[in-house]
């Protein structure tokens, strides 16, 4: 492409030729107002009329966003005509809007109250009838408030981007549109998977995380011995939320925050994953040994396994039986911690801050309950932890590092850190598989092959003279690959990594916002690097760790030896395993 | 999916191998499954889906923007009043609210016998015998309240 010649507000600019106006603007030094947060094809284009200028010749005025320049091209972005246009767009939108906006979790990051403020909207300007809303809060993960939706499209395009086909889609026409799944049906009788990529990009409260924030503050109100794990992925995003730059590990900050928030305890579930390696590893080798159901798939991304039950339910038996980590550490917290402490499991209320929306929904699984109590109480998302210190007054900036709680539980290996990226999760499988198989410790420590961000990945490991298949996928589009070649008999992996997200965990529908507008000081391609960014500080703290692979926690040896036995016994069954049912939707 | 027989499936899959050389086949399928079946209900979408690759979601978008689709079965008389500009001045709101008082059903719905479908369609071209009814393409001119029970009476017949 060339350079083309173009004047903004008379001022002459050289451009790339092929730009939209509102690319060659921002070059240029301006930031056109605008709801393109996502300028990656990420919602019905053109169509809110946010972002109008005036084009010297043009008819009327244009829509930046996908008004390509040309050149000789005149654009004025502050006439009064262009400013008045913007405001009226944007008015026009908050016409049919909730504007709950004090009530609303999503203020903060609210790309139309930002645009709103951007361009001077007033409210009210066009009072009158609004669409009827539609508020789904029947799921544990998401609620869907149509109040509050500006129909962009982009959770449409999200989801079919992520997962191959979207569950969300336009209905109806005109005043009456809306945004849902078919029939405008609970996502709970829907084929979602409660992922939250949706969450991510919308723009407005319309889809958010349904908090479990007064949860956890009735359990410490009624006086519970109030445990909360963080998983891996925390760690590597919380920052974000108090101006960290993205990628930026707050680990000790993070810790030092939950110690002053007044839980009893506080853990790094990477001591479950080590546990989850441990049953998994020896799963894997014991389907290999003795002819199991092969390719063993992961199971610890419930985003994955609601996909599987809902769109594979043939496939099920290859599932890893291992629940996911934070679900082994409740189990254990409320069987061993329990009985070596003296507490009674009812007075235990465990939190999981997870970067998952999905979570939620796994917690309240009838499979991962005993006699009432279940293993985990309550889900928060990283956002809801950042909402948590916020509220709290604590200035997380000022935080001293500190250490997790480490007992009888809560060591871990830099295996466990890497769960939390695509391919971390088999990459420490794999550690501990080689280590089971040939009796010593690789001398690379890190699978270099199973790592990156690539949608589907693949390598043949050699381990001991034995060529182990593995193959990795993230994002359901790029999982179905791989289970469509099992569903046709031509797999020939041994073991597969499925994450519901794109990108794994770090990248979790839970996580914080990836919002350009309010990240000021990122550069212009963080919504491309920012799931890189965010791996390299899990890899980082793997490489600070002296244990780096699962079994070789000391605590692992310990709970075996005290309590479970060895890893697939009975007692290690019937903790830390779990079944899986084919589900239909829209019954 | 437990209400479409195995048959209808069959058909509905028919219908959808008609078009599997198209770049876009979804209109033409739906299309065709409206003009066989006379609607299209979500179970039915749901093999169109399975079939297309193409999601429940996107298709029931596609079915409820076209006036042109039906997730409900439509009666066997399709009562269409005209309220186009000409026909509405005329007094075609009074003639809509006679049938929907007489077959107890708003516009769009259709009766508990599934003898009438009620619609009420913007112009139809025939303003110079406003108001204009038309039932099944059958056109009723210059139609007043007091036409509306004798037509009704007049179908009920005819179905026996």
């Amino acid at each position: 492409m060339g350079k083309i010649n173009i004047k903004i507000e008379g001022i002459p600019y050289e451009v790339e030729e092929g730009m939209t106006i509102l690319e060659a603007a921002k070059s240029c030094g301006y930031q056109i107002p605008s709801l393109c947060t996502y300028n990656h094809g990420e919602c019905s284009r053109g169509s809110c009329r946010v972002c109008l200028v005036e084009v010297k010749g043009a008819r009327g005025l244009v829509a930046s966003c996908v008004y390509p320049v040309n050149e000789g091209m005149e654009i004025t972005i502050s006439s009064p005509k262009a400013v008045a246009a913007r405001r009226a767009s944007v008015e026009l939108l908050l016409s049919n809007h909730s504007m709950k906006c004090q009530q609303c979790d999503k203020n903060e990051y609210c790309e139309l109250l930002y645009v709103a403020k951007a361009t001077g909207a007033r409210e009210d300007m066009f009072a009158g009838e609004k669409t009827p809303t539609t508020i789904d809060e029947i799921t544990p993960s998401i609620i869907r408030d149509t109040s509050k939706c500006i129909l962009c499209g982009r959770c449409i395009e999200r989801c079919k981007n992520a997962h191959g086909q979207s569950v969300l889609g336009f209905e109806k026409r005109g005043f009456n549109t809306i945004v849902g799944p078919a029939e405008n049906r609970s996502l709970a009788d829907s084929p979602c998977i409660l992922c939250g990529q949706c969450v991510s990009v919308c723009p407005t409260g319309a889809l958010m995380e349904k908090s479990e924030i007064d949860k956890v503050d009735a359990a410490m109100a009624a006086g519970k011995f109030v445990v909360v794990q963080t998983a891996p992925a925390v760690r590597a995003a919380l920052g974000e939320e108090f101006g960290y730059k993205v990628g930026t590990p707050v680990t000790g900050q993070m810790v030092a925050a939950l110690k002053r928030l007044g839980f009893s305890k506080v853990y790094d579930t990477n001591y479950s994953a080590d546990l989850t390696i441990m049953e998994e590893a020896f799963e894997l080798l014991d389907r290999i040994k003795n002819g199991g159901v092969l390719p063993m798939i992961t199971s610890c991304s419930p985003g994955w396994v609601n996909f599987a039950e809902i769109n594979y339910g043939d496939l099920l038996p290859h599932l890893s039986s291992c629940k996911s980590p934070h679900e082994m550490f409740g189990a254990i917290l409320k069987s061993y911690y329990c009985e070596k402490n003296g507490i009674d499991p009812k007075d235990m209320f465990v939190v999981s801050v997870m970067p998952c929306t999905a979570k939620k929904f796994e917690k309240e699984r009838e499979q991962l309950q005993h006699d009432g109590i279940k293993d985990v109480d309550a889900v928060l998302t990283t956002r809801e932890l950042a909402r948590l210190i916020r509220r709290s007054g604590i200035e997380f900036n000022k935080l001293p590092e500190e250490e997790f709680d480490n007992d009888i539980v809560g060591d871990y290996s830099g295996a466990g850190v890497i769960f939390g990226v695509t391919g971390g999760v088999m990459e420490a499988a794999l550690r501990t598989a080689y280590h089971e198989l040939t009796g010593k410790e690789r001398d690379a420590i890190i699978f270099e092959e199973v790592r990156g961000l690539e949608g589907v990945r693949e390598a043949g490991i050699d381990i001991g003279g034995t060529t182990v298949w593995v193959a990795i996928a993230h994002g359901m589009k790029n999982a179905r690959v791989l289970l469509d070649q099992i569903r046709n008999g031509e797999s020939k992996y041994h073991f597969i990594e499925i994450m519901g997200c794109p990108g794994g965990c770090i990248a979790g529908g839970g996580q914080p916002y990836v919002k350009p507008c309010f990240l000021p000081n990122e550069d212009a391609d963080i919504l491309d690097t920012f799931r890189a960014k965010r791996a390299s500080a899990l890899y980082s703290e793997d490489e600070r760790q002296v244990v780096r692979q699962s079994h070789n926690n000391p605590q692992m040896k310990q709970l075996y030896d005290e309590y479970l036995g060895e890893p697939n016994s009975h007692k290690a069954h019937e903790l830390l395993h779990t079944t899986y049912k084919a589900r239909v939707p829209f019954k | 999916m437990a209400s479409i027989s195995s048959e209808a499936r069959k058909q509905i899959l028919e219908i959808c191998d008609r078009y599997v050389d198209e770049r876009t086949p979804l209109m033409m399928i739906l299309s065709d499954i409206q003009k066989e079946y006379g609607y299209i209900p979500l179970e039915v979408q749901e093999i169109v889906s399975e079939k297309t690759g193409i999601s429940v979601a996107e298709i029931y978008g596609v079915v409820t923007f076209y006036s042109f689709f039906s997730l409900q079965p439509k009666g066997k008389y399709i009562i269409g009043c005209c309220l186009g500009t000409a026909c509405y001045v005329k007094g075609a709101q009074q003639v809509v609210d006679k049938f929907s008082e007489l077959l107890s059903i708003q516009p769009g719905q259709t009766s508990e016998d599934g003898l009438f479908t009620l619609d009420a369609l913007r112009c139809i071209g025939a303003c110079g015998i406003a108001p204009a009814v038309s039932i099944n393409g059958k056109v009723y001119p210059k139609m007043s309240v007091s036409d509306v029970p004798g037509i009704i009476e007049e179908y009920r017949k005819m179905a026996g």
